[in-house]
């Protein structure tokens, strides 16, 4: 069997910590077990990085990927110190019902920094009562705050498992807005949805109305549904968009029978792209158009 | 040059301010909490204000380069309503303190000098020594150095290392009781009511670095966030020798406020340039303009502030 994401941070982090760092945190994982919610454990969750530091994990291959087998999604790459032991002490509570762990999540929000505000929302998807979080994901993601925004929406499953589609669609459009890559959204293509391909056109249109680059990974979620002036969209950028875009297009648009003649035709052009930019990670490292 | 400001206002400034301090050098802001001009009702307008200075103002100000340090507390003149008081100070406070990025307890202290507002000012001490941080001390505007005094007699009673007090919002009448007593003696370039930048040279020049350093202040009233680096300035063409203006307006700063480890030369010295384009494209500050890249433009201001 394999080991459980609280088993994993708290390993990880034993072989990171010096010793009184490693008894400062296991003195503030008993209390939060035994105590519960009370003050201390809110004050431990903020000075956790005071005492511990803001170091990089610096996680192997072998412990990212014993992550995700711990849970599908969970991706502490960048992760760091403070942020998994956080999320230790979070794990560390005593689950009384659903609602009081939802109350615990929003009030540690409520007065949290910028840091503790990361920690729990990268947190999200490890808790214990997933349908109680999802106004607070959604919260997370109105943030004007970039980091903020990219704990919820980036590298992390919780998104993609649990929110409506209304909610799923701001997330994919907001990410665009604010330049945050798709690539690193979870279950991107799954979530894909004709209402979300129409708003990505329009979002499209506008940029162009205003004579502004548009990132070749907005069409990702399109292709699935293109027709009709969807169809045409796919169609303008395939003939006369840059390479990366041309390349997000075609590697959209294939999938869709409804596009194989678009493809045909510009075949020459399709084919130079995609060897230029044969996957979506690729797409999404190209420089941004100026 | 670099320079700290010490003691400014962000929320109540705009993003151009933002530039121009960018431009003119100044890579870390430090602020303290204070009132808002408009007195609090309840505690969760506190507590929104505190959560700001720890949330969003300090992402606000990284947006343009600079690093931006808060410190918490119940200032004087909020202190006098008393059952607002005491539920910032049991419920609220005890919980910022540990927030990244809080440099000291501050700024607390006198304004009309009333026993309540000592009463507040007492249990901020204590909640410093506990905390482990630094104090900046707000002396009042009326009554000056009597309030000065009187502070730093409080302090000392509750056992504080006048080593870890900054006394702020000095002036010729004031800063050599502070200096004597061993406090951190901060003057504010304020237009026309606190210190003016050409009586600050004539300070450096009296009474030399060491335990002096200056800010703005700057906030919603008639003020000007470029005070640091423009008496900076002044101090230069007058004569004050270059290390002396360097500890007067950036390493005194440092060293004061250091002494809580969460601000260090290290946040901003050797860290890449800032790069909108890379780092921040497209967020909400800077939607719909064209980032700076580094440089930036300068105000067109007089350097003499009166």
């Amino acid at each position: 069997m394999s080991a459980t994401p609280f088993e994993l941070l708290d390993g990880w982090l034993r072989a990171r910590l010096e010793e009184d760092g490693i008894a400062y945190l296991e003195a503030k994982v008993r209390a939060t077990r035994e105590d519960g919610p009370q003050p201390a454990f809110f004050l431990a969750f903020g000075t956790v990085a005071r005492k511990l530091g803001r170091a990089d994990l610096a996680l192997t291959a072998t412990e990212i990927a014993q992550a995700n087998a711990a849970r599908s999604g969970f991706q502490p790459g960048p992760w760091n110190v403070a942020q998994a032991a956080r999320t230790l002490l979070l794990l560390a509570l005593q689950h009384g019902d659903a609602a009081s762990h939802g109350g615990v999540v929003d009030q540690l929000c409520e007065d949290a920094d910028l840091g503790e505000l990361v920690a729990v929302y990268q947190s999200l998807p490890l808790l214990p009562f997933p349908d109680e979080y999802r106004a607070r994901a959604a919260e997370g993601i109105r943030s004007n705050m970039n980091a903020v925004f990219e704990a919820v929406a980036l590298r992390n499953p919780y998104p993609s498992e649990q929110l409506e589609e209304l909610a799923w669609n701001q997330l994919v459009l907001k990410c665009l807005f604010v330049g945050s890559p798709l690539y690193l959204v979870h279950g991107i293509d799954q979530r894909a949805n004709p209402t979300l391909a129409r708003m990505l056109c329009d979002y499209a249109h506008e940029r162009w109305a205003a004579h502004r680059p548009v990132s070749p990974e907005l069409w990702r979620c399109v292709g699935s549904f293109a027709d009709g002036p969807m169809l045409a969209d796919l169609e303008r950028v395939i003939a006369s968009g840059t390479e990366p875009e041309r390349a997000g297009a075609a590697l959209s648009a294939r999938h869709n029978p409804n596009a194989e003649g678009v493809l045909t035709v510009h075949e020459a052009a399709v084919d130079r792209a995609l060897a230029a930019y044969p996957t979506w990670d690729a797409v999404a490292h190209a420089a941004p158009p100026r | 040059m670099q320079f700290i400001d010490p003691h400014i206002h962000m929320q109540a400034r705009t993003t151009e301010d933002y530039e121009a301090l960018a431009a003119a050098g100044v890579v870390a802001v430090l602020e303290p909490a204070f009132w808002v001009g408009q007195p609090r009702t309840n505690v969760g307008a506190f507590q929104h204000y505190y959560s700001s200075l720890v949330g969003w103002e300090r992402f606000r100000a990284e947006q343009f380069g600079i690093r931006h340090y808060c410190m918490m507390g119940l200032n004087s003149k909020e202190a006098n309503s008393a059952e607002l008081a005491e539920a910032v100070l049991t419920d609220l406070l005890p919980r910022y303190l540990g927030k990244e990025g809080v440099v000291a307890v501050g700024e607390i202290g006198f304004d009309d000098i009333t026993a309540q507002e000592e009463k507040v000012y007492r249990a901020q001490l204590e909640m410093a020594k506990e905390a482990d941080l630094p104090v900046c001390v707000h002396t009042p505007h009326r009554n000056k150095k009597q309030g000065t005094l009187r502070s730093m007699e409080i302090a000392l009673e509750h056992g504080i290392d006048p080593g870890r007090v900054v006394i702020d919002h000095n002036n010729e009448e004031t800063v050599k009781d502070v200096l004597d007593r061993g406090f951190w003696a901060a003057f504010t370039i304020y237009p026309r009511t606190k210190m003016g930048n050409e009586r600050m040279v004539v300070i450096a020049q009296t009474y030399g670095s060491k335990h002096i350093f200056i800010d703005s202040s700057a906030d919603w009233g008639v003020s000007d966030p470029l005070a640091v680096p423009k008496t900076a300035r002044l101090m230069l063409e007058r004569g004050v020798s270059e290390s002396a203006v360097r500890e007067i307006c950036y390493a005194n700063a440092l060293a004061a406020y250091g002494q809580s480890g969460e601000i260090r030369e290290g946040d901003w010295q050797g860290a890449a340039k800032v790069d909108q384009r890379a780092l921040f494209e497209g967020n909400s500050v800077l939607r719909g303009q064209e980032p700076r890249v580094s440089g930036g433009k300068d105000r067109p201001t007089e350097l003499v502030i009166e």
